[in-house]
């Protein structure tokens, strides 16, 4: 079982039909007490930043969420807010892990939002949520703003001249900035790894 | 890098999907939901349901398939056809699919694309456009879904392009009326042309009948993505093969 956060505005509804595919069972919630409970947690988010942070913060969910210990895995704004800070809007996210987004930089016949397919080259294959994996795979992303890579990528992808973090782990906290309920057979493959964890 | 996009475009009349040879004597082709997945698994990079009579009629796409589509696929989708109102567009985005595609009444009214991605975000928003040469230019034609209501507008189409990435599109997908459903090849001349005056990405249809065709529309005409429908629909072309065969040849495609 999946408890996915209700924070306001996400795309829950299309987690849910990727979890219902692969057979994994999913209830969504905005209680923290409910959450809290939980054996794993999913922090799916769309739209922008301070917004996000904002119903996160009046509904309760920042706190708990950071103190989470059960595994929880944070998908497009959702990984981001995982970070300390986010360009967009200004934004101070839940500062789980130390690094800032950035919005990409504009550069000659690059176009923003990064839209599209990408390959994601994996930093540490063996780890659980990259089980099956090839040693590279494709992801769909639609993003304008990035996590940087660092000790906690687990999964990094390139646009232009932007380096950037497209799966993320840090002790039980996770997360993918493409969307896996877009991107396949992978897309689908980590989010069964997420849910055996 | 991003990788070139197959693009598999289904035009849904009544339920079922349907198809023409440029654009008439529509026959039917198959379910939609059988035919999603099947694309889905030779490994299509993107789907667009057109409705290609909804524009025409001012009906809106019927929503219990969007929904559907949206719980069995596992790839971005675009919907397509009588999509004219913010209204629609948001009924349509929130049964999951991925962008919206607009033609006819984008160019009843312009406004309509800056709006569309004011709300939704430029990401959201796709710009059909339908044009053939006459003389020496491209012209736009509108309301092609049907040819007893087809009329050739007043827009060239390099200004009506440069007008539709400013009032905010966030891609275009041209196609070319004159090699719809003829299987001869995409139109690389008018292709390139709208290439070199956009910056937002270019989805090429028109006229793909052999592997040869994307390579050279990839390679020539530098579009983004590839769009075809009848060569999968009937089978003459495998996606997972054509993927193979241009990655073979130099493109970087998603196996």
């Amino acid at each position: 079982m999946i408890t996915i956060v209700e924070s306001g505005g996400a795309n829950i509804s299309s987690i849910l039909f990727a979890l219902e595919r692969i057979g994994v069972n999913a209830e969504w919630t905005a209680d923290p007490d409910k959450i809290a409970k939980s054996a794993r947690v999913m922090l799916p988010g769309v739209g922008a930043a301070r917004d996000a942070m904002e119903q996160m913060r009046a509904k309760e969910l920042d706190q708990c969420v950071k103190s989470l210990t059960c595994p929880v895995f944070g998908i497009c704004l959702g990984v981001q807010m995982l970070f300390q800070h986010s360009e967009e809007g200004n934004a101070d996210m839940l500062g789980i892990i130390p690094a800032k987004v950035r919005r990409f930089d504009p550069e000659e016949e690059k176009t923003i939002p990064h839209m599209g397919w990408n390959n994601v080259a994996f930093a540490d294959p063996q780890h659980p949520l990259l089980s099956e994996m090839r040693a590279e795979e494709y992801f769909y992303f639609v993003h304008s703003y990035f996590a940087p890579v660092g000790d906690y990528t687990l999964g990094a992808c390139t646009y232009f001249s932007n380096d950037f973090s497209a799966i993320v782990a840090q002790d039980n906290f996770m997360g993918c900035q493409f969307h896996p309920e877009r991107s396949g057979p992978a897309g689908s493959r980590i989010l069964e790894n997420f849910s055996k964890l | 890098m991003l990788t070139k996009r197959i693009v598999a475009c289904l035009d849904v009349r009544d339920g079922v999907v349907v198809k023409g040879v440029r654009f008439k004597n529509h026959t039917v082709m198959g379910d939609i939901i059988e035919l999603a997945q099947r694309y889905r698994d030779e490994g299509v990079d993107e789907l667009v349901f057109y409705d290609i009579t909804a524009s025409i009629e001012g009906r809106v796409v019927d929503r219990a398939w969007v929904k559907r589509v949206a719980k069995v696929l596992d790839v971005p989708f675009c919907v397509a056809g009588g999509i004219r109102t913010m209204e629609d567009a948001k009924i349509v985005l929130n049964e999951e699919a991925d962008k919206v595609s607009i033609n006819s009444p984008a160019l009843e009214r312009p406004e309509f694309i800056t709006e569309l991605a004011q709300v939704f975000g430029v990401q959201s928003v796709v710009v059909g456009v339908d044009s053939r040469k006459e003389d020496d230019r491209w012209v736009v034609y509108q309301y092609t879904g049907d040819e007893t209501k087809t009329v050739k507008t007043t827009h060239d189409l390099l200004v009506w392009l440069r007008m539709v990435q400013n009032m905010g599109a966030g891609e275009v997908v041209l196609n070319c009326m004159a090699n719809d459903g003829v299987r001869q090849g995409y139109d690389i001349e008018q292709l390139a042309a709208a290439r070199k005056i956009l910056n937002i990405p270019l989805i090429a249809s028109g006229g793909a009948g052999e592997r040869e065709h994307f390579l050279n529309v990839f390679h020539e005409a530098h579009v983004d993505g590839a769009l075809a429908a009848s060569v999968f629909h009937t089978g003459h072309l495998h996606i997972g093969a054509l993927k193979n065969y241009l990655r073979d040849n130099g493109l970087h495609v998603r196996i």
